[in-house]
């Protein structure tokens, strides 16, 4: 057995003060680390959980996303007619042929201009296929007139865009008449309205996208192949949840990125920090390290102690931080989709696999930090060890 | 029937490098101390006593000659068998305690202990035990800064017996101790020799100190006189 872990523990509780501010030091690190983690988390789940496993969207080939897409009407009339398509009570297709495009709008207070999805929706497949999406307020839009929905976090944040408002775009004057929740989804940051008013009012053509709900799940693979290959057909179709976990996965990958290059250039001074401290630490208990090898310890027993001393360090550093990034739960960011570069509102969302990293990545610093500093009171020499202190 | 002596010193020398200067400190020392001996080595201030010391405890090493103790050579052994070789074999007092500030006094004295096989319960009966030699069975939970100097020094001989060596080093142990502390400490250590048979090699430049001891000898311009 070597030094016990009590005896780092206590020297790093003796000399509070200064473990806090280095742990903060650490913490603030470590905040950062689980922080960027969670906002690229948060943008993945709540992109993630706005499709659902069984419906389909069907776009344009090689495009990646609604804004780009178009289908024609006879190609969309086509795919209507596919075995797969699950028929809704009503006896109709569960399907919906919908027209995805962006408009800027200003925000309240600051008139900031910001890009907002605008969905053309079928009534009612399109609130079948997302049981996410709910009114809340108001009702839905009649066919036929300038009527719009909008999303909770749309109406609270754009100018015009609340219940009884008016907003304009697209040449008309649009009311607004419901308000709709739809969770954590990315529906909650866009704007419905009747497909075919949108398409007039935008002098669209095409539609952007066909969305249907699959009649048994497992048919998704030999539908796929069947449109893929039909030669009157330039679509393609990929499960709904697909389609925005790959939305989201240029933005995360940028957010994690990002994160990394934060934490790296943070945690040079965390480390530094946590190097002076102990460095002064060991020249502190130069003597105390003399007596211990004197006593019988090893170079290696008196390596290990201080490693751990900083590795406990660390492990605060650590604690802090994810305490501080914990609280950042309560904070919902809106940014831009990268994608669509529209608006889109989510939350820091912290996970036990992002609480384990920010740990581990806490002790790595305090390893790190720590590494010179226990070589340098394991190489000490005895005799002079005992010597300095008198 | 003559016992063999505990520690056999030849031909032992040492000198320090300061830059290109070279400082002999011991020129071909040879000694023996007796099993059982409570030796003062008494000389003016830089005359190496605690270099020899040092030496005797395994902390340093020589440049020439051999010690053997209990008749092991030490001067051949590597850091980590020397290593080994002090946690069994000496126990250090000294002038400062030199007790862990945050570990308690039991603590304090287990800390050898935890070098050796020996289980919880067993370790606790040790420490126990050497704690009521010294008398401190009842500070056994205070913290070194919540004792006096004497009674520090008292858990710092605690420490040094408690794995039972037969040598124990004691670098002015009484110098920072005023005179009733000084006493106690001394007749402690009397006790260790004449009760519990251990040798113990005391530096010091206390008078007092060394008419305590057995045999007093005096070091001198790198000799034993
Ligand atoms: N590490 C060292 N480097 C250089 N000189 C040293 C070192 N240690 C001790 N000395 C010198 O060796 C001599 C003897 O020291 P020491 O054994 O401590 O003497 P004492 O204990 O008798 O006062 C002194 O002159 C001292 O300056
Ligand atoms: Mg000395």
């Amino acid at each position: 057995m070597g030094i016990p872990i009590s005896y780092s523990f206590r020297n790093l509780w003796t000399r509070r003060l200064t473990t806090v501010l280095t742990a903060s030091g650490m913490g603030l690190v470590v905040f950062v680390f689980a922080a960027t983690l969670m906002l690229a988390e948060g943008l993945q789940q709540t992109l993630v959980q706005t499709g659902s496993p069984d419906n389909v969207v069907v776009l344009r080939k090689s495009s990646n996303s609604e804004v780009q897409s178009g289908v024609e009407r006879t190609q969309a009339a086509l795919v209507e007619t596919q075995p797969e398509v699950a028929i809704g009570a009503d006896g109709q297709p569960l399907l919906a042929k919908e027209l995805v495009v962006l408009i800027n709008l200003q925000k309240r207070g600051t008139h900031k201009p910001a890009n907002v999805v605008i969905r053309g929706v079928a009534t009612p497949a399109s609130f079948t296929l997302r049981p996410a999406v709910r009114l809340i307020e108001g009702r839905l839009p009649h066919p036929g007139l300038a009527e719009v929905i909008a999303g909770k976090s749309i109406a609270r944040r754009f100018k015009g865009a609340g219940l009884g408002e008016t907003l304009r775009f697209g040449m008309r004057d649009w009311r607004v008449v419901g308000v709709f929740d739809a969770g954590a989804t990315g529906f909650s940051s866009e704007i419905w309205g009747d497909v075919e008013q949108m398409m007039q009012a935008f002098r669209r053509p095409v539609y952007s996208s066909v969305i249907f709900r699959l009649r048994d799940s497992s048919e998704f693979d030999e539908f796929k192949s069947r449109i893929e290959g039909d030669p009157r057909l330039t679509v393609e179709a990929k499960r709904e949840t697909r389609y925005y976990l790959d939305q989201s996965e240029a933005m995360a990958k940028f957010l994690r990125i990002l994160g990394m290059v934060l934490t790296i250039v943070f945690s040079i001074g965390a480390v530094i920090g946590a190097t002076i401290t102990m460095y002064a630490a060991v020249a502190n208990r130069v003597t105390e390290i003399g007596t211990l090898r004197a006593l019988g310890f090893r170079r290696r027993d008196i390596l290990s102690a201080f490693v751990i001393e900083s590795l406990l360090l660390g492990l605060c550093g650590g604690i802090l931080g994810v305490i501080g990034a914990s609280f950042m739960q309560l904070i919902t960011i809106s940014t831009m989709n990268w994608q669509s570069f529209s608006e889109l509102a989510f939350s820091f969302t912290l996970t036990l696999g992002i609480f384990w990293k920010s740990l581990f990545f806490s002790l790595v610093m305090g390893l790190i930090g720590g590494t010179l500093p226990a070589f340098r009171a394991s190489r000490m020499n005895i005799v002079e060890a005992l010597r300095s202190g008198g | 029937m003559t016992e063999p002596p505990i520690v056999e010193i030849r031909n032992l020398s040492k000198s320090y490098r300061r830059g290109s200067q070279i400082i002999p400190v011991l020129s071909g020392i040879s000694f023996d101390i007796a099993r059982g001996e409570f030796l003062a080595l008494m000389g003016p201030s830089g005359s190496g006593k605690s270099t020899l010391l040092n030496l005797i405890a395994g902390i340093d090493f020589a440049d020439t000659g051999s010690i053997q103790i209990a008749g092991v050579e030490i001067t051949g052994l590597s850091e980590t068998e020397l290593a080994h070789w002090r946690a069994g074999n000496v126990g250090f007092i000294f002038q400062f305690y030199n007790l862990i500030p945050v570990l308690t006094a039991f603590e304090n004295v287990e800390l050898p202990l935890l070098l050796t096989h020996l289980t919880r319960k067993e370790r606790r009966e040790h420490v126990e035990a050497v704690l009521s030699v010294v008398g401190l069975t009842d500070r056994m939970d205070h913290y070194p800064a919540q004792l006096s100097g004497g009674q520090q020094q008292r858990v710092a001989i605690a420490r040094a017996i408690v794995t039972d060596p037969e040598i124990l080093v004691a670098d002015e142990p009484t110098g920072d101790l005023d005179r009733a502390s000084a006493e106690e400490i001394l007749s402690l250590m009397d006790r260790l020799v004449t009760e519990f048979g251990k040798t113990v090699i005391m530096v010091t430049h206390d008078p007092r100190a060394a008419e305590k001891a057995h045999l007093v000898r005096h070091l001198e311009k790198g000799e034993l006189q």
